[in-house]
Parts: structure tokens; sequence; C-alpha cells
């Protein structure tokens, strides 16, 4: 693989997949949002922003009509228009309204509150397959899986093409980013997956997600099978390595810090603000827009066709905002994170990704109230836009 | 004791983007609905003991959607 030109200035020169981001980005937003706290960057065709603060990313997700949805990954070569719509990430208003409302009930508290037993039953089933092993993978043998089988078990599809979805979001969003050309035939490889569990619900409607597409009105009239094609495959891709990654960043940060994992087991109430807390400190997922009339926010001029790096996780370590945002505070009690977005686009999956993130820990902590990262091996984190462990070697200290 | 004006909490249905923070803080306050979104349960008064609460929810609000009058 080609490797990139490290970056010289983070201000001028901002890249996401350079490896001092994907190892701590943290200190570099800090930076920027003090000189600057726009960035910019010619590696991305038309020009990329990076905008640092929350009120400005605010703005930005708040205002459709300056800055669109059509394309929300940033790259150095744009796809064309269409080449790869999801409903309703990719819309914007209008047609977003009506395409968000459709998705609403199926992922409302108390939809996401029927699925706690599967979810607990996945989570006790990858412990228990752990055995009395010292040493696990808590990304690789236990996030990982987790919301995988929860959306196959949504879907109402074996958990073993779990495989097959997570190969599809690799390519989709890492490979893919490099290396466009992989995008549109994995796209056409999940549009066939599921062309064909339409064509099986169609036949013979059930309890799963691709039944209550199948069974949804707008205005009185069906989704187009399009529609219900981009709906199900953003499903795929929006629910998986964010969640996988909220849940492994959670157990990073326990295995980190002794105090914190010997206060949250002492004091399981601690787990709603804790919950909130590794979401906002460690922010899985940064989006993007792209300007389609010109605008100035935070003092920057952004023009049209200039792709935007909306990263709600350099919103959430404002001190504008956040008391002491650098510091994980396990029960902040003033926590309005960003980390499911800000605006109409906010996260669909939020009550489902916040109650497997709940459950995998509560169900960890259970059964390993001690353990820490394995001395001399490193945790490697996912680069690009979602981020989040990817290998993360834990020795276990103590069992329940 | 002079009367104590009674505090109550409402939703800018407008601003309300269903981050369902406030329904987490204070669940004796605040509801979801079909969608998600949230509501006041009855008609948002805030009984002695859930003041403290009704200002969480409304210092979580990402959105700034929970509103508070009569404090
Ligand atoms: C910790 C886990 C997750 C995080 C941090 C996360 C984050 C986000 C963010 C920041 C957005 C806003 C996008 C924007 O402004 O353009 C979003 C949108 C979305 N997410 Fe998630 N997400 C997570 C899990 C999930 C899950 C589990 C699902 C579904 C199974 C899901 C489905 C969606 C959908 C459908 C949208 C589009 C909403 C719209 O455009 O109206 N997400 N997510």
């Amino acid at each position: 693989m080609q490797t990139r030109p490290p970056v010289t200035d983070w201000a001028t020169d901002f890249d996401h997949f350079d490896p001092q981001w994907t190892a701590n980005p943290y200190p570099i937003w800090a930076d920027l949002r003090q000189r600057c706290p726009v960035a910019t960057s010619q590696r991305f065709e038309d020009g990329g922003y990076l905008p640092t603060r929350y009120d400005d990313v605010r703005e930005i997700a708040y205002d459709a009509e300056h800055f669109s949805s059509r394309r929300v990954i940033v790259r150095e070569h744009k796809l064309p228009l269409g080449a790869s719509t999801a409903p309703p990430i990719t819309s914007d208003p209008p047609e977003h309204t009506a395409a968000r409302k459709v998705l609403l009930p199926a992922f409302a508290p108390k939809e996401i509150a029927r699925l706690e037993d599967k979810t607990r039953a996945v989570c006790r089933s990858l412990l228990d397959a752990m055995g009395d092993r010292a040493e696990v993978d808590g990304a690789v043998d236990y996030a990982q899986h987790i919301p995988v089988r929860v959306i196959a078990h949504m879907l109402g599809v074996p958990e073993e093409d779990g495989d097959l979805f997570r190969s599809w979001i690799q390519r989709v969003l890492v490979d893919g980013v490099r290396n466009p050309q992989i995008v549109p035939p994995t796209v056409a490889e999940m549009t066939a997956y599921f062309d064909q569990r339409i064509d099986e619900r169609s036949a013979q409607p059930g309890e799963d997600l691709v039944s209550f597409l199948l069974a949804a009105r707008v205005d009185g009239a069906p989704l187009s099978r399009e529609h219900v094609l981009g709906s199900l495959r953003l499903i795929l891709i929006a629910g998986i390595d964010t969640t996988w990654s909220g849940i492994g960043a959670s157990l990073w940060h326990l295995a980190t810090h002794p105090q914190d994992r010997a206060r949250l087991v002492a004091a399981p109430g601690l787990m709603q603000t804790a919950i909130e807390e590794f979401l906002r400190a460690y922010s899985p997922v940064t989006m993007a827009r792209e300007v389609v009339k010109e605008r100035d926010v935070g003092g920057c001029p952004f023009k049209p066709g200039g792709q935007i790096l909306l990263s709600f996780p350099a919103a959430n370590r404002d001190p504008a905002v956040f008391e002491a945002p650098d510091e994980f505070r396990i029960d902040r009690e003033v926590n309005p994170h960003a980390a499911f977005g800000l605006g109409r686009h906010r996260c669909i999956g939020s009550n489902l990704a916040r109650m497997e993130m709940t459950i995998a820990i509560q169900e960890w902590l259970a059964r390993f109230p001690d353990f820490t990262e394995t001395p001399g091996r490193t945790t490697t984190w996912s680069e690009g836009t979602v981020r989040g462990p990817r290998r993360m070697p834990i020795t276990i200290l103590r069992r329940a | 004791m002079t009367e104590a004006r009674q505090l109550r909490v409402a939703i800018a249905a407008d601003r309300c983007q269903g981050h369902n923070r406030c329904c987490l803080v204070a669940p004796e306050l605040f509801e979801a609905d079909d969608e998600g979104n949230a509501r006041v349960r009855g008609d948002g008064s805030v009984p002695a003991g859930l003041e403290a609460k009704a200002k969480r929810a409304v210092a979580n609000c990402p959105e700034h959607a929970v509103r508070l009058t009569g404090a």
C-alpha cells in the first residue's frame, strides 16, 4: 500500500489516516481548537475542512442548506453522487424527514428493551467461549461479535452471516477510502444479499427488520425496493463497527484505569454516567458533510465542493462545553455529548448502541471484575472515521 | 412559608431529536413516544425532591430541548 506523506502542519494539511491521529488524536484537536479552530487540507478532493469546536460542529450539523449529507465520508477522490445512497444518512431535507421517520419506531427505547435478553445471552456465550484462558482479546473475542449478532437477530438471519457483514464494513469504511474502486462491487454484494432477504420476507413476513421495512408506509405508499435496500445497507454499515468500537473503547478504558474499574464494580449505579462518559471521551464516530453553498463558520470560509470532516469526537473534548474535557469522570453530571450526532441526523441506533454497551460492560464485569491491558502488548486502534480498538490483549486478574 | 412557584419541565418538540437523555436521567419526569422522541409525563410539574433531576435533564440535552420554568 502506498505510504502517505507525513503531516507537517495539522492546521493546513490534516490527514485523519495519519498514524499519529490513529494512535492519539486528542492532542491534535486540542492544539487546533486553540489556534485555528478550523483546520484545512488539500489532501481531499475540492479541499477538506476540520472544525474542532463544539459550537462549530453544531452549526454545521444544523445547517443542511449549506452543508449537505449527500457525501458522508471524506475521500481523496469523491465517488460519483448516488454511488452509495443510504437514506436517511445521505439525505437532506425534505427527503430526509420521511426516510428517517419510517425507521424511528423500530429503534425506539421500548422496542430496544425487547432485545436486552438476547444481547445478554450473546455476551454470556462469548464469555463462556473464553473458558479459563488468562489472556483474551477484548476486541476480537468479545466486542466485535456483539453488534453483529444482535443485528443478525434483528434482521432474522443466521449469526454466521456476521463474518460477511464485517468484511463488507472493512471494505466500505476502511479499505475503500484509499481504494475507492472496491466500494461499488461491495455495495453490489450487499444489495444482492438483501435482495434475497426481501424476496424471502415478501413471501413470508416475520417479526424482523426486513419485514418491518416492507410493511412500512409513507403517505400510504410502500417504500421502493431501492429505498428498502438502501436502509438495510445503512443499518448494517452504521450499526456494527460503531458499537463494537464503543464497547471496545469502554473496556480499554477500564483495562487501563484500575480506579474506575474498581469504582464501577463496587457501585454499579454509576453505570449510566459511565456509559455516557465512555461515549463522550472515546466517541467512535466522525461523519462528513459536503459544502453546497458558501458560508463562514468559526471565522473560516467554507467553499462549495469542500468536504467537511465532522468530528463529533473533537466537539466532545471542547473545554467550552465540558469541564476538564480530557479527564475521564465516571460520574460526570453535566454531559451533553454529541457522540450520536447533533440535529436532524441523530443516530437512529443510539438506544440500541447504548443498551448493547451497557449490557456488554455489565456482563464482562460480572465475569471478570479485575483485568488489565496485557503488559508489553499493545492495543491497536482502527483507522479513519470510526475509532475503536481492533486488537486489545487483556489479562484476566480475577474471575467472579 | 411563602408560596413557592411551581417548577415545570417542558420539551421543545421542534428541537428534540430523540437522544433520550432526559428519559434516562429523570424517568419520573420524561418518557419516550413511539418514535423515540421525548415528552413530559403528565403536565410536566416537578414534584418536590426531583428538582435536581429536572436540572440535570436540562443540562444533559445536547439539543437544548428541555426547558425548566418557575425556577
Ligand atoms: C456507539 C455506537 C454508535 C455511534 C457512536 C453512532 C453514531 C452516529 C452518528 C454520529 C450519527 C450522525 C450522522 C450524521 O450526523 O451525519 C449516526 C447516524 C445514524 N446511525 Fe449511528 N451510531 C452508533 C450505532 C448505531 C447503531 C447500532 C445503528 C443501527 C443499528 C445506527 C444507525 C444509524 C442510522 C440509521 C443513522 C442515520 C440517521 C439519520 O441520518 O437520520 N447507529 N450514528
